[in-house]
């Protein structure tokens, strides 16, 4: 006991370095996990989280008996499988072809280029889109459609585009970076196994489909397993920025965290707000659960714990 | 003459491969020639890739009359300046604790850490944390302090393991002979030799700053305080928010009408993205690196 004293104490400038970013983590992290009981209560500014009054399981059944609770869930959830769907493909597919690449200059601007996108943040690619989609002065409406004689389209009143224009504007921003993950995990296969299919005669894509996707499988269902897990949150700045928040195309745009923000801070409804929350984190970590039994199952050494 | 011979598959990979280079940089290039456009002719023409009557107009807009995007760009330099710098300083000492394996409760502390990444409160207790009992409402301390920009557990847990897999112990062990301190070892032995990491993390501390909007989203109803990208937020949706703000004043506004403001918020736009774009090419590596190290767990 006096031996391991002496020892926290010898080591005690390490805590004294940790405390900040501990502290920092515990407020931010941490106290808000006390709150999601207001999710359990008649919220009222007045009284505060812990003084309002409980209201049991209301905010749940009111937000589970409105049909928005089954059109944030499905949004959420099918837009996701499109990004991982489309992102895997690309990602592998420009992987691939990267790993062709054999001068070094060309590969390094390339690789810039299509990581460019994911730098950007989510206010400027709202003006990009909106650059592409304005009804008065788009590029769509005005470079394309009027010059063939068609008559032009309000964009951001018709909701049975987004469901193309939002997977567009994803790949857009993040197919550069699941490319990169790939690229690194292409290049580290071992040259000999490629040499032998040579010698073999294998063209390149029997190359392709026998040495590099079966030596990458790991890594994809790794890639995917990860992305499943987060497959109940979805990337509010698409969905609230790109489509610039308009009411007009909520039924294909809305989605759990935009409905939460806008419960929130433009209805002013903190009770429904955070049943809607607290469903997503309870919900969402179940999955990050079953995900990594999954994982564990398929490949112990990438569970996440 | 050698070089004749092409590579059949490498000229598939080129010509794909340029395709996607112009499916990223061209979305990027109209928001550029749009802001380098007429603006009468934008209202006439709409954007366009190659504007029928170039203009500096916008820039030149943006020059004189500017005031509140120079304060939104300052505020943008200075929370991204000391947000990266102390974000960085916090992340790399926990992350070097925790990369001391003979620290009793480093076990504890490593789990706390890896559970901020699976599971939060949500924005509703979150939010009301930061304005009911934090008070960070308009204040310069909602820019910088929610939303784990400043400390993530995701870049601790990667610092951790840089640290684990490349800090020689022998290193530490001697200096410790040697009677060096804790502080001494970390500041002046661990830090010089740790700088690819170092500049990846800072890279990832400093792009979450510089793009953030949602705090100033949630935390800010004065304008004064908005970071560009909480102006550039605003101004899309509200194009009164920036004739009002820019002219600052009434008599100013009758002014309105030689304002282009079709190809202004293009500009500012283009400003917003200027500094990436420029130091990103000489951080690809450190950043294609952070991102494909994979062991990153609890």
């Amino acid at each position: 006991m006096y031996k391991r004293l002496k020892k926290i104490k010898k080591l005690l400038p390490l805590y004294i370095m940790a405390l900040p970013a501990l502290v920092y983590l515990f407020i931010n992290n941490y106290l808000p996990l006390t709150g999601m009981v207001v999710a359990f209560k008649d919220f009222d500014y007045s009284k505060g989280i812990y003084g309002s009054d409980w209201a049991g399981f209301r905010n749940f059944l009111f937000l589970f008996k409105n049909s928005v609770a089954f059109i944030i869930t499905r949004n959420t959830i099918l837009y996701n499988v499109a990004f991982i769907i489309i992102n895997t493909f690309l990602g592998i597919l420009v992987a691939i072809l990267l790993s062709e690449v054999t001068s070094k200059k060309a590969l390094k601007v390339y690789q810039t280029v299509i990581l460019l996108p994911y730098l950007f943040s989510i206010v400027i690619i709202s003006y990009l889109v909106f650059a592409f989609l304005s009804t008065d002065v788009g590029f769509i409406n005005k470079g394309i459609l009027e010059p063939l004689g068609k008559s032009t389209i309000s964009w951001y009143n018709e909701s049975k585009y987004w469901p193309i224009i939002l997977p567009i504007v994803n790949t857009w921003k993040s197919f550069g970076f699941q490319a990169t993950i790939y690229y690194a995990n292409v290049i580290s296969i071992d040259k000999s196994y490629y040499e032998a299919a040579q010698l073999d005669g294998a063209s390149k894509l029997q190359q392709v489909r026998y040495i590099t996707l079966v030596l990458l499988k790991p890594v994809i269902i790794m890639m995917i397993l990860l992305a499943v897990g987060k497959i109940f949150y979805s990337d509010f700045g698409l969905f609230y920025q790109v489509t610039q928040n308009s009411g007009a195309i909520y039924s294909t745009t809305n989605t759990i965290d935009t409905y939460v923000y806008r419960t929130l801070i433009q209805t002013g409804d903190v009770g429904m707000s955070a049943a809607a929350g607290v469903y997503q984190s309870v919900v969402g970590f179940l999955i990050v659960l079953i995900t990594n039994l999954l994982l564990r199952k398929i490949s112990p050494e990438d569970s996440l714990f | 003459m050698k070089r004749m011979k092409v590579n059949k598959s490498a000229l598939v990979a080129h010509i794909v491969l340029i395709c996607f280079v112009l499916f990223c940089t061209l979305p990027t290039l109209l928001l550029v020639t749009s802001s380098l456009s007429d603006n009468d002719s934008v209202f006439r023409n709409g954007y366009s890739f190659w504007p029928k009557e170039w203009s500096l107009g916008a820039y030149r807009y943006m020059a004189t009359q500017g005031q509140t995007i120079f304060r939104a760009y300052g505020i943008s330099i200075l929370t991204t300046f000391i947000g990266t710098i102390s974000g960085l300083m916090l992340t790399a000492m926990l992350g070097y604790t925790l990369s001391r394996n003979e620290l009793p409760g480093r076990k504890i502390i490593n789990f706390l850490v890896f559970f901020t990444l699976l599971f939060n409160g949500g924005m509703v207790p979150t939010y009301l944390l930061y304005v009911n009992t934090l008070h960070v409402k308009n204040t310069i301390f909602a820019l910088l302090l929610p939303n784990n920009i400043l400390v993530n557990g995701f870049n601790v847990l990667l610092v951790r393991t840089y640290f684990n897999n490349n800090t020689p112990k022998e290193l530490i062990e001697s200096a410790m002979v040697d009677g060096a301190k804790e502080f001494r070892i970390f500041f002046s032995i661990i830090m010089p030799i740790s700088k690819p990491i170092l500049a990846t993390v800072g890279l990832l501390i400093g792009i979450g700053y510089w793009n953030d909007w949602y705090n100033g989203l949630l935390y800010l109803t004065n304008t004064k305080l908005f970071s560009l990208q909480n102006y550039l937020n605003r101004i899309l949706l509200d194009i009164q928010f920036m004739t009002q703000s820019m002219a600052g004043s009434a008599e100013a506004a009758n002014a309105l009408g030689k304002m282009p403001t079709i190809t202004v918020r293009m500009a500012i736009a283009v400003i917003g993205i200027l500094p990436l774009m420029m130091i990103f090419p000489f951080f690809q590596s450190y950043f294609a690196r952070g991102m494909t190290v994979g062991a990153v767990k609890g």
